[in-house]
């Protein structure tokens, strides 16, 4: 808590010390590329391939923004940041947009000055088991050893979610994700729990992915979203707005390869979107093709979590609440209008 | 008639169980049933580790071809470090620049290779070159500038990374050691005071604690949008912490030579600088150098902690492969190929060290 308000002081000077630099988005066309940090890698969400360049799902947020200004998804630079150095880097302006899988919480929002632009992956514990021990429900873990990486909000929503329940458990205790998983596979634990997407990820690299579950209850929210600074809402607009327009896209059934296609479509919403009609683009201060060059470029929402997350992926991360809201899920964009 | 041999019995060897390998065994391993039983224990330990060893590392491992699907035995997947060679060595250095790097290195490795080795005796040129002209040509050579392209140094990584922030960190820390030990044995209250301050100061904290002020609280005071260079923060942080280190190493290579030494020195006419260049640093330093090359070694693998600050020296950069989803679940490839690396060149340091203590050994040893 000590830290947070240190470094909300340390921001309001920050703040006062340089007024300038308020319109990122003249900055980011005259360096003429996106500075977007992401992590130092997390499978699936950003990681370097064997050419060296930056993949995932968070990745293509930065790609589909850099689309839609420049209308090449790859005028990005990227900078890995660990957990606890992102936050400085986006304050301090050595990154104009963050997207590294970073819960949107309120203190977050407030106190550390950021906004965040929208949700890209609804996350949240779970807990995954051995299909051999026959439990369906997280209800039935009484009793049960979980394996747990130290040091994380993890063991408290643990120890809530267990109490909430009146259940009992044994919390076995490890540094790293690896040691977690070794444990795991050694039965030394019942459970391994931790954020359903690393579960996944966790699940994919044992060696009998098929005898493992990963229990449906969700004991805690992780949205996880990019965020950019406070004070410059134009900015903060092309990043929530490039995200939307994603989703817009799935939903109104435009993808990358009919993209062209659909720009002669007779339906209004498309056409608005696709800048056929109306003046979306220009409101943003970017060309009227920019949905249309994201989609295009990049993909639209489903296509992006299929490729590096769905189910043709070493991941099989099943669409679960990130499934659009007409189809089950939670995913809903407000209309492009 | 006396029976007396005449002539000398011809000498026979010694036993076959006194000499040769029977006989250091019989010595060594098997004098008592005790140390049988501690021999046949302790081989029995060394077979079962070397043999899984090996039989990761080698036998079942699998070298050959591109991708994850390749990697069919039970062993170690190779693969994956043969696949993403080049970026364990070099980062996100543009390929077609590759080349530069290997340039610097063939420099740097003459150069070191003149200065340390017997070769040449008068060193004077090769060391110019090694500490003027060598550093001056790899800043523009790895950044850019006369013609080469600019490579970010957010590019720079792997292996090279390693290197630039060790050898950076090596060749300040040293020179500014030195500075400080004799500032904090200095008579003026004020050169000592600033010098026991800072020393104090810096091996009060964790060097993550210098690294993350470098790079966290440092931007906060800066105005937006003015930033130092990620890279500099961090060699300018290691490059202090390790200074105060030595500072203490040679500090304690300068108390242990006797007064005496100075007072002829002075008594001979010397001034305090070609006293302390001529006669006490020399005999100081040799004393010291296994604690100047423990820290150098110790320098060389607190290098891994720039992970905290996003940059992805050889260690961050395998484990950032081994979060791409074609290669998922290869974490222990990476630290065996790392450690290996590591190994490699601390023994290295290690060797050189233990050569020079002998060459320099001019009847002080112990």
């Amino acid at each position: 808590m000590k830290k947070t308000g240190f470094i909300a002081v340390a921001t309001a000077v920050t703040l006062l010390a340089g007024t300038a630099s308020a319109a990122t988005l003249d900055d980011v066309r005259a360096k003429g590329f996106i500075q977007c940090g992401v992590t130092t890698g997390l499978a699936g969400f950003a990681a370097p391939n064997d050419k060296g360049v930056w993949e995932g799902f968070d990745v293509d947020i930065c790609r589909a923004m850099s689309s839609a200004i420049f209308g090449d998804p790859d005028k990005v630079k990227y900078t890995p940041t660990t957990a606890k150095e992102r936050f400085t880097a986006l304050q301090s302006g050595e990154i104009d947009v963050l997207a590294r899988n970073t819960t949107w919480t309120l203190s977050r929002d407030v106190n550390l000055g950021f906004e965040f632009v929208g949700v890209n992956y609804y996350d949240g514990q779970g807990f995954m088991v051995k299909k051999s021990l026959g439990v369906k429900s997280a209800k039935e873990l009484d009793g049960a050893r979980v394996c747990i990486q130290s040091g994380t909000t993890t063991e408290l929503n643990l120890a809530d979610y267990f109490a909430a329940n009146g259940m009992k458990y044994d919390s076995v205790l490890f540094d790293t994700s690896d040691e977690v998983r070794e444990a795991y596979i050694k039965d030394t634990c019942d459970v391994y729990t931790t954020d359903q997407s690393g579960l996944y990820s966790q699940r994919s690299v044992l060696a009998d992915p098929e005898n493992h579950v990963v229990l449906p209850e969700i004991i805690s929210k992780e949205p996880l979203g990019p965020l950019v600074r406070h004070g410059d809402n134009a900015w903060g607009d092309i990043a929530r707005w490039t995200l939307n327009a994603l989703i817009i896209a799935e939903e109104l059934g435009i993808n990358s390869s009919n993209v062209d296609e659909m720009k002669s479509s007779k339906n209004p919403e498309i056409a608005r979107l696709l800048g056929t009609s109306g003046d979306l683009g220009s409101q943003l201060g970017l060309g009227p093709e920019w949905a249309a060059n994201a989609i295009k470029q990049v993909g639209n929402y489903g296509e992006i979590f299929e490729k590096h997350l769905g189910a043709g992926t070493p991941l099989n991360i099943a669409r679960g609440l990130n499934q659009l809201w007409s189809k089950g899920g939670i995913l809903y964009a407000p209309p492009a209008r | 008639m006396a029976i007396v041999k005449t002539e000398r019995h011809p000498e026979l060897p010694p036993p076959v169980s006194q000499t040769g390998v029977i006989g250091w065994l019989r010595q060594n391993l098997f004098s008592n049933w005790w140390n049988t039983i501690l021999t046949l224990v302790s081989l029995y330990v060394v077979w079962e580790a070397m043999s899984a060893l090996i039989g990761y590392t080698i036998i079942n491992a699998n070298f050959a071809g591109t991708t994850r699907e390749d990697c069919t035995g039970t062993g170690a997947c190779w693969v994956f470090i043969k696949a993403r060679f080049g970026q364990n060595m070099y980062g996100f250095y543009p390929e077609a620049e590759r080349w530069r790097i290997n340039v610097g290195y063939v420099l740097g490795a003459v150069g070191l290779f003149l200065v340390l080795s017997d070769v040449i005796k008068d060193k004077k040129w090769p060391a110019v070159f090694l500490f003027v002209v060598y550093p001056i040509l790899c800043y523009f050579l790895f950044y850019g500038g006369f013609g080469l392209p600019k490579v970010e140094t957010s590019e720079w990584g792997g292996l090279f990374l390693t290197l630039v922030l060790a050898s950076v960190s090596i060749f300040v820390a040293l020179p500014l050691g030195i500075v400080l030990a004799l500032g904090r044995r200095s008579d003026m209250p004020v050169v000592r005071m600033v010098c026991v301050g800072f020393i104090e100061l810096i091996r009060g904290v964790p060097l993550i604690t210098v690294l993350f002020m470098a790079s966290v609280m440092l931007p906060l005071f800066l105005p937006e949008g003015m930033n130092f260079d990620k890279l500099i923060r961090a060699l300018v942080g290691m490059s202090l912490f390790s200074a105060a280190y030595m500072a203490e190493v040679i500090r304690g290579g300068l108390q242990a030579i006797p007064k005496g030494q100075m007072e002829a020195a002075k008594s001979l006419g010397l001034g305090y600088w070609q006293a302390m260049g001529l006669i006490i640093l020399p005999q100081a330093l040799k004393i010291s150098i296994p604690a100047i090359v423990n820290t150098f070694i110790g320098l060389f693998k607190d290098t891994t902690l720039v992970i905290i600050i996003g940059l992805l020296d050889l260690l961050s950069v395998i484990k950032s492969g081994t979060t791409d989803k074609n290669w998922l679940g290869l974490a222990t490839e990476g630290y065996v190929f790392v450690a290996a690396v590591f190994w490699v060149f601390c023994f290295g340091m290690s060797r050189y060290s233990i050569w020079l203590e002998n060459k320099l050994h001019t009847g002080h040893k112990r």
